[in-house]
């Protein structure tokens, strides 16, 4: 099992182009493997790659692994599972890295207990120790504790989480290998089938491309509040998003909830309104530097992490806050 | 239709924050003093999901929880909600599982109850938030399985679930038996009748001992461990918040915009 080499990356190919999260991993991959003298494969599936392999190159890959087939256009459970575990079997890599999205969440723990290896899902950071192991770093117990994990057997695995690594700056001049693979997926074993795909998308800025979101909490009470951040929020011209119970109760859909169960994002500014900021909230916002917070209890776990506090009711600081922002922008 | 659900009892992910705390000689989080542990909130909407099957079509929902001196009248909850029978992996060899060991036991009492189509779990657990026992189970068990599902409607044999993505979701069909682990997104989980929580104080749960299941020893709680937990800590947020004073709020609305333009945010 020491003979196993290099640190594989299944990479995810979003609408034609390499996922943001592949090239943050494979920035993660690349330090690792530095530190070891090892390389860094990234493994990219779907029914055409095309130049994705030579970005995931300019990141920082050594080698690309690409498996072209019909059935891996969208990602289904059975088909993703059998060819990544033929490819694994093939490169007996050290290290299996992948996106804690919504391919890794599914594919990382049925992926895992196929290899009969454990996988530590949702990583924050990753080191390799002086034993020439990894630690892998999670957050557990709602974000409220972190907990350092090492693996017994190879590959070491985990599921990283979006925004906690930089990606390295592409570089078209960096040189690599493109390895095409064959994975011999049995149509006939895939018996889950995927019937619709219904996207439920909102008007105006994705909250992962948002610049500035304006987040509201379970004080803000109604679908009627939330209208009052979207003005906000327009002034900033950003997206508004959500702590996990507005979502619950309807007030804003689903797609809009930043959390460990909801959306991560990383904005320049982040203006949580009415938002007590448990960790499982703040999981998926912690990467903002300039978080604002608006609450009337003086003692709300928000305050801790912003950087700028208004204690007060959201409903007179929010309207008199839109109206001199306006003006100062006008 | 013969539904199982898998429920965790955890400690409650509602406790203030302040009473979080971790031993660190132990590597594990102390219970906070005077609150009560819950059944994780993922597995109540999972049996919230089987109910809504067993409205619809009848059935019999058993629920398998795993541990060591679990709390009756948290355990019993899901019956309290309309679940048939309860069935208690009780024994302080579970203890100290990691998602592995866990899967393992939980698979193996599902091999024993025997006739099964539809096994539930919740998404993850509060404490540990992995979210892999679900998939794990139906692993071993050789079934498919449905990670994050917001909605579950059986018909002919077959399931069919909408799965949550983070910009909307899939429609996926499975045959059955199959694993569903679920998600928030399926909606509130009902509130013990009255008349539930009367039943339920009467049904006795079933334990099982590792020896009734034929498990070996070496391959549950802490020894069968396969993750290596090296520490347990709490992070440390810097909190330098600078708090904007004003003798109103609306001022101090007023006066937070200024403080943005300052610092160049706006």
């Amino acid at each position: 099992m020491a003979d196993n080499k290099g640190i594989a990356i299944i990479g995810e190919i979003t609408e034609g182009k390499l996922s943001p999260v592949t090239a943050e991993i494979i920035g993660a991959g690349r330090s690792i493997a530095d530190s070891l003298g090892d390389e860094v494969i990234c493994v990219l599936l779907g029914d055409q790659i095309g130049d994705n392999a030579k970005t995931a190159i300019s990141y920082g890959s050594d080698k690309v692994y690409t498996i072209e087939d019909a059935v891996l256009k969208d990602y289904q459970t059975e088909p993703y599972v059998a060819a990544v575990e033929q490819v694994v079997k093939e490169l007996a890599p050290r290290v299996l890295l992948m996106g804690q999205t919504a391919i890794g969440r599914d594919l990382a723990p049925r992926l895992s207990f196929k290899l009969g290896v454990p996988v530590a899902m949702d990583c924050l950071d990753l080191k390799i120790n002086d034993d020439k192991a990894l630690e892998m770093t999670r957050s557990v117990y709602g974000g409220n504790a972190r907990a350092i994990f090492t693996s017994g057997e190879y590959p070491q695995m985990a599921t990283v989480r979006q925004k906690a690594f930089a990606p390295l700056a592409a570089d078209d001049s960096r040189k690599g290998d493109i390895v095409s693979f064959k994975a011999n997926i049995d149509p006939a074993a895939i018996k889950v089938k995927v019937i619709d795909t219904v996207k439920e998308e909102v008007e105006g800025i994705k909250l992962e491309d948002a610049e500035v979101i304006v987040a509201g909490g379970r004080g803000i009470g109604s679908a009627e509040g939330f209208k009052q951040l979207e003005d906000l929020a327009k002034q900033l011209k950003g997206a508004v998003g959500a702590s996990r119970p507005p979502c619950d109760n309807g007030w804003i859909p689903d797609t809009q909830q930043v959390g460990l169960t909801g959306k991560i994002v990383a904005p320049d500014l982040y203006i949580a309104v009415a938002i007590s900021g448990a960790s499982q909230h703040l999981s998926g916002c912690s990467g903002c530097k300039n978080i604002i917070a608006i609450n009337k209890d003086a003692e709300a776990n928000i305050f801790k992490n912003a950087r700028f506090g208004v204690v007060g009711d959201w409903k007179q600081v929010v309207p008199a806050l839109t109206e001199k922002i306006k003006e100062l922008t006008n | 239709m013969n539904m199982i659900v898998c429920c965790k009892q955890v400690i409650d992910p509602e406790a203030p924050p302040a009473s979080f705390k971790i031993d660190a000689a132990s590597n594990q989080v102390m219970p906070p003093a005077n609150v009560p542990p819950v059944i994780n909130p993922f597995d109540e909407n999972a049996v919230e999901a089987a109910l809504k099957i067993k409205d619809q079509q009848g059935g019999k929902i058993t629920v398998i929880s795993l541990g060591n001196n679990l709390v009756r009248d948290v355990v019993k909850k899901p019956l309290s909600m309309g679940a048939d029978e309860l069935i208690l992996l009780e024994d302080p060899t579970f203890e100290g599982g990691d998602s592995w060991s866990t899967a393992y036991a939980l698979a193996a009492a599902i091999k024993k109850i025997g006739e099964f189509d539809l096994i539930f779990c919740g998404r993850q657990a509060s404490d540990w938030d992995a979210g892999q026992v679900g998939s794990g189970i139906a692993e071993m068990l050789g079934i498919p399985s449905v990670t994050l599902a917001r909605k579950v409607e059986v018909a002919d044999g077959t399931a069919k679930i909408e799965r949550v993505l983070p910009d909307g979701y899939q429609v996926i069909e499975t045959p059955l038996p199959a694993l569903v682990t679920v998600s928030n997104e399926l909606g509130e989980p009902r509130y013990a009748t009255l008349k539930g929580i009367m039943a339920a104080a009467k049904k006795q749960p079933t334990i099982w001992k590792p020896s009734d299941l034929g498990l070996d020893e070496s391959q549950i709680g802490t020894a069968g461990r396969k993750a290596n937990l090296l520490k347990l800590f709490q992070p440390v947020s810097e909190g330098k918040c600078e708090f904007i004073e004003a003798d109103s709020p609306a001022e101090a609305g007023t006066k937070l915009a200024e403080k943005m333009r300052e610092v160049k945010l706006v």
